[in-house]
């Protein structure tokens, strides 16, 4: 049994704006010193999963430097490895193959070479919006041995537990694990079952379901592939019980983003067994805590000079808090550079902000102050 | 660019490192750990591709696995090339010959066809033992400059610790007329870092005479600098400024350490623009909880701090638990203090565990001397280790 796996860098982009402005949703800095997309690869390569394709859409710069020649991942092979499929766009007049592409269906029909070449014998796709450590070899032998058509990861979520800003799949699941409803609305109250969007099927139905797409002009996914199929074919829930977080909004974003502060959560993601998170390495230096420094409860990379005092908060590579700043519940991203006698409360900085001297900025947790890539405050 | 390289760095990695004790038992001085997620052999490596040198040979004796597993394909220090890299050179069988190296100069005798190989002009050599800084393309420009047969990186040293070095007594010019080793009363300052850069025609030369020695003790220090001296062949000193630190006992690798801390550290690797490059592995952020104290410190991926952390240089993946308290101390990868314990002036090696209420060491102010506990031991919960122990089984 050989699997290849299909990364769909940008089908959330628009859930943070704020943040995919400049970036694909793959690529968005999350817990100190990773990428969205880290989960996905991870998850992949700890899986023995080593033929990658990446589809990106637009805005995929900040995704190519990342992701390179795949090497971090270990994915720098003759054969296979990663492959980053940009939009297949041609200079010719063809209708539904010259532009870019609305959907996961038609992202699926720019990766058709992928799937016709990659010669294994399933298939498994994976958004970048999950935060999740998984063993996908326990999905691909639960799919081969149920024989089910597709399967697809799935999350219980207890009420109070969860937000979304934007519709999700929301699944009926019967109790021989056969998905019987799939509903894509934004879930409000009580226990719910939704979809990670990480799904298996098998290479040759993935074929057919790509040319039959072509052929009838379908759109959707999930409306005219996945729930017009549930009574027709076996499709099954995979039931994933570790820790899960899923990237719906700014909000969503800080408050997932502080569950690393909680320990299961950490655990779960970072030191689980074997199965570690690789990254792009930068060879930053250790972070220094200098004599003025107080740290408490938060998440830090490497490369920071932390001079200030810094509680709850998630830090990522090379963030200087000067002398006196006080930084609460913040999430710093790389290269943020905060002066002096500053106190910052729920800000979330992206990438080369500056914040001089003896600024006060504050923010909610429910709506965090956002300062953009390389402004100066 | 595929044909021939000008320069070639050779890195004596072979050395045992006997005064490191405990810390080499069971690898070679260079693969030691440093200033938590470094090895003592990145520097040189990170030095020579910061200089442009990417053809770095590696010359292994003493317990290399470590070694060769660290440097791999020199990816890390971006030495994965087709044409140069960084090669290990470990001791062969030749058709003549099958030898253990036996001293500095002969080891590189013995690897003569590797730099010809590149078809070199110079040659670098460096040792892979010491904790430092240095553009050697500078170095190398002085060398062609000055016409030197042979340039010797030396560094000035308190005359009162002039006797512990190899001293060169130099010429207005640069030029050495003297070299002395550990000399009892020394008349120069200027100390030899041990990193050579020799005109390749000149090396082979005075290597194969002293090759066919057999009263030689086939070094560069006591054979090859003192016999081209007297052969009148052009020595220059190259005068460095900055930070250089042998680390070849415990006193000095503990300090080297400390070195790293402070407002003002005598050794930053904060300089993005002279990165130190290192292999590790995919760990996690660190976090520091909620009870957690960590002041002057220098603390890296993969570490979980909830105890007292002060004054301490710590690797990836320490875990320091509730009510722990480390001071004055380096604690290299994966090792774990356990809830209650103290760890305090001590260096403890690669994945020791220090049981819950254990004692390692003594306040430094108190102290004789740093303790050291090797890689792989336990303390069992409760002990008490005392103060300058060397410990490498439990």
């Amino acid at each position: 049994m050989t699997a290849a796996g299909l990364i769909f860098s940008n089908i959330h982009d628009q859930s943070i704006p704020e943040m995919t402005r400049i970036r694909t949703m793959a690529s968005i800095p999350y817990g100190c010193r990773y990428r969205l997309i880290d989960f996905a690869l991870s998850n992949m390569v700890n899986s023995d999963i080593t033929n990658v394709g990446i589809i990106t859409h637009y805005n995929y710069q900040s995704l190519m430097d990342h992701v390179g020649n795949g090497k971090d991942w270990d994915l720098a092979r003759r054969s296979g490895g990663i492959k980053i499929l940009p939009p297949y766009v041609t200079a010719y007049e063809n209708v539904g193959a010259n532009k870019l592409y609305e959907n996961r269906l038609e992202a699926l029909m720019g990766a058709v070479n992928f799937i016709n070449k990659c010669g294994t014998d399933y298939i498994v796709l994976s958004d970048c919006d999950v935060i999740l450590n998984i063993d996908l070899n326990r999905v691909l032998e639960d799919h081969v041995a149920s024989g089910a058509y597709m399967t697809i990861v799935t999350k219980e979520l207890e009420k109070g537990s969860y937000r979304f800003e934007k519709p999700v799949s929301v699944l009926k699941v019967d109790e021989d694990g056969r998905i019987v409803d799939l509903e894509d609305r934004c879930p409000e109250r009580g226990n719910v079952t939704i979809s990670t969007n990480i799904m298996v099927i098998s290479r040759a139905d993935l074929q057919n379901v790509v040319s039959d797409a072509i052929a009838r002009g379908l759109k959707s996914f999930h409306k005219d592939i996945i729930a017009k199929n549930l009574k027709k074919k076996l499709i099954r829930a995979y039931k994933f019980d570790g820790a899960y977080s899923m990237i719906s909004s700014l909000a969503g974003y800080f408050e997932s983003s502080m569950k690393l502060l909680e320990g299961d959560m950490r655990r779960d993601l970072f030191h689980n067994g074997d199965r570690r998170i690789y990254t792009k390495i930068r060879n930053s230096a250790p972070t220094k805590y200098a004599s003025t420094a107080k740290v408490k409860n938060s998440l830090l990379a490497d490369g920071c000079v932390i001079e200030g005092t810094v509680e709850n908060c998630i830090l990522f590579r090379n963030v200087h808090v000067g002398k006196g700043t006080v930084v609460k519940n913040c999430i710093l991203l790389q290269d943020t550079y905060v002066g002096a006698n500053a106190d910052l409360n729920c800000v979330i900085t992206d990438k080369n902000v500056v914040i001089k001297d003896d600024r006060r900025l504050s923010g909610h947790s429910t709506m965090p102050f956002f300062i953009g890539k390389n402004e100066t405050v | 660019m595929f044909k021939k390289k000008e320069c070639v760095a050779m890195l004596l990695a072979g050395g045992q490192g006997s005064r490191l004790y405990a810390l080499t038992q069971k690898t070679a001085k260079p693969s030691v750990s440093f200033g938590g997620k470094y090895r003592i052999i990145d520097f040189t490596l990170s030095n020579c591709i910061n200089s442009g040198l990417d053809t770095v040979g590696v010359l292994t004796q003493y317990q290399p696995l470590l070694l060769n597993d660290y440097i791999g394909n020199g990816l890390p220090w971006d030495l994965d090339r087709t044409f140069g890299g960084v090669k290990i050179l470990p001791p062969y069988q030749g058709n003549q010959h099958a030898d253990w190296y036996k001293g500095t100069a002969n080891a590189i005798w013995q690897n003569m066809e590797f730099i010809n190989r590149y078809d070199a002009k110079y040659v670098l050599i460096l040792s892979g033992d010491h904790i430092y800084k240095m553009n050697y393309a500078k170095m190398l420009d002085f060398h062609k400059q000055t016409g030197a047969d042979c340039s010797i990186a030396v560094i000035d040293v308190p005359i009162e610790e002039a006797s512990r070095f190899g001293i060169m007594s130099t010429n207005e010019d640069g030029s050495i007329y003297k070299f002395s080793e550990k000399p009892k009363n020394p008349d120069s300052t200027k100390a030899s870092m041990g990193i050579y850069i020799f005109t390749k025609d000149k090396l082979q030369k005075y290597l194969e005479e002293d090759s066919k020695n057999p009263d030689s003790a086939n070094d560069f220090g006591k054979n090859i600098i003192p016999n081209m001296l007297a052969a009148g062949e052009k020595m220059m000193a190259y005068p460095f400024e900055g930070y250089w630190k042998d680390v070849g006992t415990i006193r000095s690798l503990w300090e080297a350490n400390m070195d790293l801390l402070g407002e003002q550290p005598a050794l930053s690797l904060l300089d993005e623009g002279w990165r130190i490059f290192s292999r590790h592995g995919a760990e996690a952020p660190q976090f520091v909880g909620e009870d957690a104290i960590v002041e002057n410190s220098s603390i890296t991926a993969g570490a979980d701090i909830c105890g007292i952390v002060r004054n301490s240089v710590l690797g990836p993946d320490v875990v320091v638990e509730q009510g722990a308290i480390v001071e004055d101390s380096v604690l290299m990868t994966g090792v774990t203090v356990k809830a209650g314990a103290t760890v305090r002036y001590s260096i403890l090696d690669e994945n020791v565990t220090v049981g819950q209420n254990a004692t390692v060491g003594e306040y430094r102010m108190t102290a004789s001397e740093v303790t050291v506990i090797g890689a792989d031991v336990t303390v069992p919960d409760g002990t008490k280790v005392p103060a300058g122990s060397m410990i490498s089984e439990m």
